[in-house]
């Protein structure tokens, strides 16, 4: 494989010199809006709360602007090529997460319940971890069909990150229902986002290599193809570990994500639709089947449907010995309140959400603060993340990147709309957390990973002269022998 | 591959359509229920987070407001001598809601009601903060305090209400043993403590009751006043001077009982002034029985029983039933059996007769202020209805001023001012065992119009029953009240 500088050079002279066609100026003007739009937005929630432009303002931006920076110039040497809305939209939802972080430090109602103060310095430092691991991954990760190697490995890793919030001793119950992190020393850790990169490595490979035998169909049957069915093996085990999820961590987000991660993965790589209904009918049946006997679920769905009885048996003490919790109420009447622009930084009184308000409720915060107008916004910066993600995808040479790939993203796009659906209201709440704007630190430096590989498999398909595609058999053969 | 990517794509894309379909339903269709949902707490962080207008009296206001220390609510309501307007402003908390004026006007107080919309908009823009309107109410902070000290020294349960006859302004409204607002204005625990404490459970004086309005008492002899305007409006006698057909004793029509009098008084046969000036039981239950009780109750209800009246603030209906027999009828025409009446009814009966028959409504908002103090609101007098005829007024008038100057009413007697009035001593509990109600109900001639009418009712539990009369316990409350009234207009 050539290197980059031979790359560039190679389509230089091709071309002629009109300058880099690798987009990376766009990517550093797009990046300026992206560290200046929080930075004022950070500027505005003090000037709304104490009438005075806040003292940290030149630290956050310099903060900020730096870590951009290093994404950047790091972008800029290790994938010349890579798509250049990717950082400057993950920077915008970032810096607009600190601000919101920050904001809610300031309400002295959940700093006195411990769910804020001094978070957004912590999200900071997460933040530049994030960023070092991004870093670390376009810096090492000269070529993503490497990761390929690792396709066993990475289900082992996968298995053992998902079980850890099982281990006694290890794993943390901080907040009701789902139990997805574990504690170490003082940090909780949620292994189940580093999780989401390492199982789509597994998937892709393993999918890369079955999915010949796994498009073979068997009959027809009512227009669809069924798979045969010792071929039905692979998405019954990973439906059990999803239903394995849901009953011991009662985590309906995590199990959805995999699971609906795993059944996208498999229809792109076989181009069966029946894979789709399969899946469809499996979730029904896993999450109608746990519902039906776990109370968390049942909680869950029930304060779905019926958020306000939720909120008054929440205050009811006493009431029928069950959990319940007014967050849902209080989300909706946070979203409610903001109306059509949104009160304005600092100005709501998305405090009322309490437990969570800063993490999985975040959206709430942004919902009152800045309106519809806002919330629109951002669901399109999520969309448009996903959509470049999609794009790599499809522009991916090799299959195993465009399965990573589409599997990233689509894992991204369910996790927005299981976080965001379940804020709004759309669908039961699950305990995961918004990407970048959530409080929280393994969801910042997982989802940076994240990116990173989307720009790394970016940065191979947009390169101008690829090296000429190997078939799939050949590269198997490449890759299991040590280079 | 690509072809299930595309299709993978448009699958992100509805996602993301849901949501954003999801939140226009949220943000904006059901934006506004859920920002007004009265459970949603951002409604009282919006109430509490700018000062509350004020109540005024006589150009001062009555109430004041206070930064919070604690919670989420920034200010919360104080009240000056608030237990003697308790009955007036109600209250305000941040953990009880409100009542009573403060609940009624909390829009212009609060400064969200529509026709300051147009201000709050102009404040938006420029930046000022949203402030609360007042109240400026009719009362008369002089005449207040005399019904308040006066019930005060007495000591025993009692209301007293005062009224200007020709507007029907409440001058005076106050009820004892009363409570301070200022107590339970906060949410905080001594508060709560407050509030349990002056809960009817715990505590029987019931001192959040508003006597002068929502409590009904029997009227007793008060309500010969009323008897008298029926007698003369359906011309049963000849003027107030005439002889009565009156027998003593007197047996009630279909029964065997005989109506007494209190002690030996003239009343055989007496003319309507002497039995007024000597509260005579036999003559009034007769001319209410020879009358029937349909007339009995036109009259009644020309004054204002039977119906609530909003000043705004609500007052319990006056009773004067219907489909009685002759003899209960006969007792209610002197204030017994069903009939009762709350102090501001009585007042309200006094008014009438002072105000040569015309009954004007009683209110007690005068104006409503935007926060510049421009007026948003007036209130204008309005009559209310036609009790007796200016004749039969004056004559009645005649009759109560002889019952000041010469019956049981001396102690209301003002130098220099003409007075009228009605004393009234009521019974009641099973057998008539518990303490008799002590009632005055008078008014004050300046001239040729009268700028006071009130009634006064006591309830004394330790005192000797034979020391309870009207004349006794209620009559200087009532002059003390009329004086000051008479006094503030010099």
């Amino acid at each position: 494989m050539s290197s980059p500088t031979n790359t560039s050079t190679h389509h230089t002279s091709t071309i002629g010199s009109i300058g880099a066609p690798s987009r990376r100026n766009t990517e550093l003007a797009l990046l300026v809006f992206a560290v200046l739009i929080p930075v004022f937005a950070y500027a505005n929630v003090g000037l709304a709360i104490d009438d005075e432009v806040p003292a940290g303002l030149l630290s956050y931006g310099l903060g900020l602007g730096l870590l951009a920076g290093v994404g950047h110039l790091v972008v800029r040497k290790f994938a010349p090529y890579a798509d250049p809305l990717l950082l400057p939209l993950a920077t915008l939802l970032n810096g607009l997460g600190l601000v919101a972080i920050w904001r809610l430090d300031q309400s002295a109602l959940l700093r006195g319940i411990g769910v804020a103060g001094g978070k957004a310095t912590n999200q900071l430092i997460y933040t530049a971890l994030g960023i070092a691991l991004f870093s670390v991954v376009l810096i090492f990760l000269k070529d993503h069909r490497v990761l390929q190697r690792y396709t066993y490995i990475s289900m082992v890793g996968a298995l053992v990150l998902l079980l850890l919030p099982l281990v006694p001793g290890l794993g943390a119950d901080i907040t009701y229902g789902a139990k997805i992190w574990i504690q170490v020393g003082s940090f909780t850790i949620q292994p189940g986002e580093f999780a989401k990169i390492v199982l789509a490595v597994f998937f892709a490979g393993y999918l890369m290599v079955k999915r010949d035998a796994l498009a073979l169909a068997s009959r027809r049957f009512m227009g669809l193809y069924l798979p045969r069915g010792r071929d039905l093996g692979p998405i019954i085990v990973v439906w059990m570990i999803s239903i394995l999820i849901l009953v011991f961590e009662t985590d309906l987000g995590t199990s959805l994500l995999f699971f609906g991660m795993f059944v996208i993965m498999l229809y792109v790589a076989t181009e069966r639709t029946s894979w789709i209904v399969f899946g469809l009918l499996m979730s029904a049946v896993g999450a109608v089947g746990v519902a039906s006997f776990e109370p968390h679920v049942q909680t869950r769905v029930q304060a779905w449907l019926d958020p306000m009885r939720e909120y008054t048996l929440s205050r009811t003490p006493n009431g029928d010995g069950m959990v319940h919790s007014e967050q849902a109420m209080q989300a909706l009447w946070a979203f409610g309140s903001g109306g059509t622009l949104g009160t304005g930084w600092g100005q709501g009184h998305s405090e009322l959400i309490r437990f969570a308000a800063n993490s999985d409720f975040i959206l709430a915060t942004f919902g009152e603060e800045l309106g519809l107008a806002g919330i629109m916004a951002i669901l399109l910066i999520y969309g448009l993340i996903v959509e470049r993600g999609v794009r790599t995808a499809l522009a991916a040479r090799d299959p195993f990147g465009k399965l990573l790939a589409i599997g990233l993203s689509g894992a991204f796009a369910l996790q927005v709309f299981v976080v965001a659906g379940g804020v709004m209201g759309l669908i039961p709440l699950t305990g995961m957390t918004m990407p970048f704007l959530a409080y929280g630190g393994s969801s910042v430096i997982a989802n940076w990973a994240l990116i990173g590989i989307l720009i790394r498999i970016s940065d191979t398909a947009r390169r101008p002269a690829p090296a000429p595609a190997p078939n799939p058999d050949a590269e198997m053969t490449q890759v299991v022998r040590p280079s | 591959m690509n072809k299930p990517l595309r299709r993978i794509a448009i699958f992100c894309g509805l996602l993301v359509l849901a949501l954003l379909v999801r939140d226009n339903w949220l943000q904006y269709v059901k934006a506004d229920s859920l920002k007004e949902d009265p459970d949603n707490r951002r409604v009282l962080i919006a109430r509490y987070a700018t000062p509350r207008g004020d109540i005024i009296v006589d150009g001062k206001a009555i109430t004041g407001h206070a930064e919070t220390t604690t919670g989420d609510f920034k200010y919360k309501r104080t009240y000056k001598d608030g237990a003697m307007w308790a009955p007036v402003t109600g209250f305000v908390s941040q953990a009880y809601g409100a009542n009573q004026l403060e609940s009624i006007e909390d829009g212009i107080l609060t400064g969200n009601d529509d026709r300051l919309f147009f201000r709050n908009t102009l404040d938006m823009i420029t930046g000022k903060a949203k402030e609360g309107g007042n109240v400026v109410t009719t009362l008369n902070a002089a005449a207040q305090k005399a019904a308040y000290d006066g019930l005060k020294k007495q000591g025993g349960k009692g209301a007293v209400a005062a009224l200007d006859p020709t507007t029907g302004k409440i001058l005076a409204l106050a009820s004892y043993p009363s409570y301070d607002p200022s107590t339970i204005a906060g949410g905080s625990e001594s508060d709560e403590k407050a509030w349990k404490a002056l809960d009817k459970k715990n505590n029987p004086d019931d001192p959040m009751l508003n006597r002068a309005l929502r409590e009904v008492y029997p009227p007793g002899s008060t309500f010969k006043v009323v008897t008298a305007a029926a007698a003369l409006e359906n011309n049963l006698y000849d003027g107030a001077d005439s002889k009565t057909d009156s027998p003593l004793p007197w047996t009630m029509p279909g029964t065997t009982t005989q109506l007494k009098n209190e002690g030996n008084i003239p009343c055989k046969n007496a003319t309507l002034r002497v039995a007024l000036q000597y509260s005579c039981n036999t003559v009034f239950g007769k001319v209410g029985s020879d009358l029937g009780n349909d007339k009995m109750l036109a009259e009644a209800k020309k004054f204002g029983f039977d119906e609530e009246q909003f000043t705004p603030v609500r007052s319990s209906a006056s009773v004067f039933s219907k489909d009685m027999a002759p003899s209960e009828v006969a007792l209610s025409s002197i204030g017994q059996f069903n009939t009762a009446a709350s102090p501001l009814q009585m007042a309200m009966v006094a008014s009438a007769v002072a105000n040569d028959g015309t009954l004007m409504k009683p209110y007690m908002v005068d104006e409503l202020q935007a926060p510049n103090v421009d007026p948003i609101s007036k209130t204008d007098p309005e009559k209310m209805s036609q009790p007796l005829s200016a004749e039969n007024a004056q004559i009645l008038q005649s009759m109560m001023e002889t019952v000041v100057k010469d019956g049981t009413g001396k102690n209301a007697q003002i130098d220099g001012v003409t007075v009228g009035g009605k004393t009234g001593t009521a019974q009641h509990g099973e057998n008539n065992s518990k303490n008799p109600y002590a009632w005055f109900l008078s008014y004050a001639k300046v001239g040729n119009s009268s700028p006071v009418a009130v009634a006064v009712v006591i309830e004394d539990d330790n005192a000797v029953r034979d020391d309870i009369s009207g004349g006794g316990l209620a009559a200087p409350i009532a002059k003390s009240v009329m004086e000051a009234v008479i006094d503030s207009k010099k």
